[in-house]
């Protein structure tokens, strides 16, 4: 599994055509505390660069760009409950939804962990 | 995702710019670098998210607006406020002269007294919403730190020659608010009479730390609690000396944000604006009893014949179904008809559900009427319910 980042703060980690989506533990603390996460249904065709998600805080509501083109295959129904899972395990138990891509060629544009925490150190 | 979020105060509020009207030096309209105040440094060290707020650095969260929110309704919180304005005014008839300037009744506000008002326009739009005390020889006010180069203008403007209106510039103000808040600033106080002697919206000259103090018993959460005035020379060593209590947390702008609207408490520039009068504000309490029947005040002329008539929209309270927030500038919905706007929304941290606080036309303000929040095209379901979303705890006279 490879996982990548967008300069947005969204992470996909690929397994073959199948991945998963979330944001990154920057994103996360930059927003704060997390209070409702709107996901895509399962069967919605996301476009890379759309907004796909909303991540609401105490703070502001966030969109969520989808990292790459595909069909959602399952949202993560434990946020409903525990929207918190993104700020206490944003690369794990907080991932977003999971897609089968459509155009894995679109991956080469992305970061991969070492240029993220290179880009964010940055900022 | 976009980390520069839109509908956030903090970032966004059209007010943070110094503008033209700055008293004493020539900045230019548009942009300006933000200024630093006393507790710059402290906020930093503290770990402190700092954002340009009415134009100065200030922290937006510390550890996290839930926990420090909590904590403020639960123990005692620690705000900063020393953006806002603090001024004092004074001279031979002022008290004359402010009434005629300010929609209040200054003859029944007695020696150290606070009292809320609003500055208007004559066409009785809200200027600002502030706070007046009296002291010995003249009146102290606290206006809304983005506001307060253009309430100073106003203010001259207003005022004769022979008043002096004086801009605290070497003043701090803190807020001390929750339940344990008294318990944790008696210790640290001496005076003429103990801190026990202040009720609600009463205020007093005390030392500090050993250092002069006016200190109030008054706040923006909802919560019992004080703000307090100290020279900014000693802000830094007076915020260590209250924030080494136990019961004390910093607390920042986010949370004091969440208090105020669970308190059911306005917020210049977004609840109330230069184009929303009194009567829709719901702030008649501003315009005092003595007031309302003589005028003689600036918007007078509009605000008079409106509280006869009634206005067409009132500021009110919105409880909104499920977890998401609505936000300023969402639309409330009877049906599909267009009814109002919201003001002020989100997260409640104590209530664990998003409320607002909307303009909504006045056929729909009935507690109980069940409407509508258009958010990012979903139909948020909402019920009009009174504020506080919260019950206000203050310390009031004659209370046990």
């Amino acid at each position: 599994m490879t996982r990548y980042f967008t300069k947005d703060h969204e992470w996909i980690a690929v397994e073959g055509s199948e991945a998963t989506v979330g944001i990154s533990d920057y994103a996360q603390s930059q927003l704060g505390d997390i209070t409702f996460v709107e996901v895509p249904g399962a069967g919605s065709e996301v476009s890379m660069g759309d907004s796909a998600s909303v991540v609401d805080s105490v703070k502001a509501a966030s969109d969520v760009y989808a990292p790459a083109s595909g069909k959602v295959t399952v949202a993560n129904a434990a946020l409903e409950d525990q929207p918190e899972l993104v700020n206490t395990d944003p690369e794990g138990e907080g991932w977003l939804w999971k897609m089968t891509l459509s155009d894995p060629a679109e991956l080469d544009g992305l970061m991969d962990e070492a240029s993220y925490q290179a880009f964010i150190a940055e900022l | 995702m976009a980390l520069n979020c839109t509908g956030m105060i903090f970032v966004s509020n059209t007010y943070d710019n110094l503008g033209d009207n700055h008293a004493d030096d020539d900045v230019e309209a548009g942009p300006a670098a933000p200024l630093t105040l006393p507790l710059d440094q402290w906020h930093r060290t503290r770990g402190g998210r700092m954002v340009d707020f009415a134009g100065y650095w200030m922290p937006v969260q510390f550890e996290g607006i839930i926990a420090e929110h909590l904590w403020s309704r639960e123990n005692a919180g620690f705000f900063d406020v020393s953006h806002m304005g603090q001024l004092y005014v004074s001279g031979e008839g002022v008290e004359a002269a402010l009434e005629a300037a300010l929609p209040i009744d200054l003859s029944t506000l007695p020696l150290g007294g606070a009292r809320y008002s609003l500055l208007l326009n004559d066409e009785g739009g809200i200027l600002d919403d502030l706070m007046v005390t009296r002291w010995g020889t003249g009146f102290y006010l606290v206006v809304n730190g983005a506001t307060k180069w253009d309430d100073i203008a106003t203010l001259r403007e207003r005022l004769p020659d022979e008043i002096t209106l004086n801009h605290l510039e070497d003043s701090a103000l803190f807020a001390l608010q929750g339940p344990k808040a008294f318990e944790a600033l008696e210790p640290l106080v001496t005076g003429e009479y103990p801190l026990s002697a202040l009720t609600f919206m009463r205020g007093g000259q005390f030392k500090l730390g050993g250092v002069d103090a006016w200190i109030s018993r008054s706040g923006y959460t909802g919560e019992d609690g004080f703000e307090i005035s100290v020279p900014a020379e000693n802000a830094a060593e007076l915020a260590d000396l209250i924030c080494a209590e136990p019961q004390v947390k910093p607390i920042a702008l986010g949370a004091r944000d969440s208090l105020r609207l669970e308190a059911g408490l306005p917020l210049y520039g977004h609840d109330m604006t230069e184009t929303v009068d009194p009567v829709s504000a719901d702030l008649l309490f501003g315009i005092n009893k003595r007031r309302r029947s003589e005028g003689g005040f600036p918007g007078a002329d509009v605000i008079l014949p409106l509280i006869a008539s009634g206005a067409q929209t009132r500021r009110v309270g919105l409880a909104i179904e499920g977890r998401m927030a609505a936000r300023e500038g969402a639309k409330v919905l009877s049906g599909d008809t267009e009814v109002g706007t919201v003001t002020s929304g989100g997260f409640s941290p104590s209530l664990e559900r998003p409320i607002a606080m909307a303009y909504v036309a006045t056929d729909f303000t009935a507690p109980g009427t069940s409407l509508s929040i258009d958010v990012r095209g979903r139909k948020l379901a909402a019920s009009v319910v009174p504020m506080p979303f919260v019950p206000h705890r203050y310390h009031r006279k004659g209370a046990a």
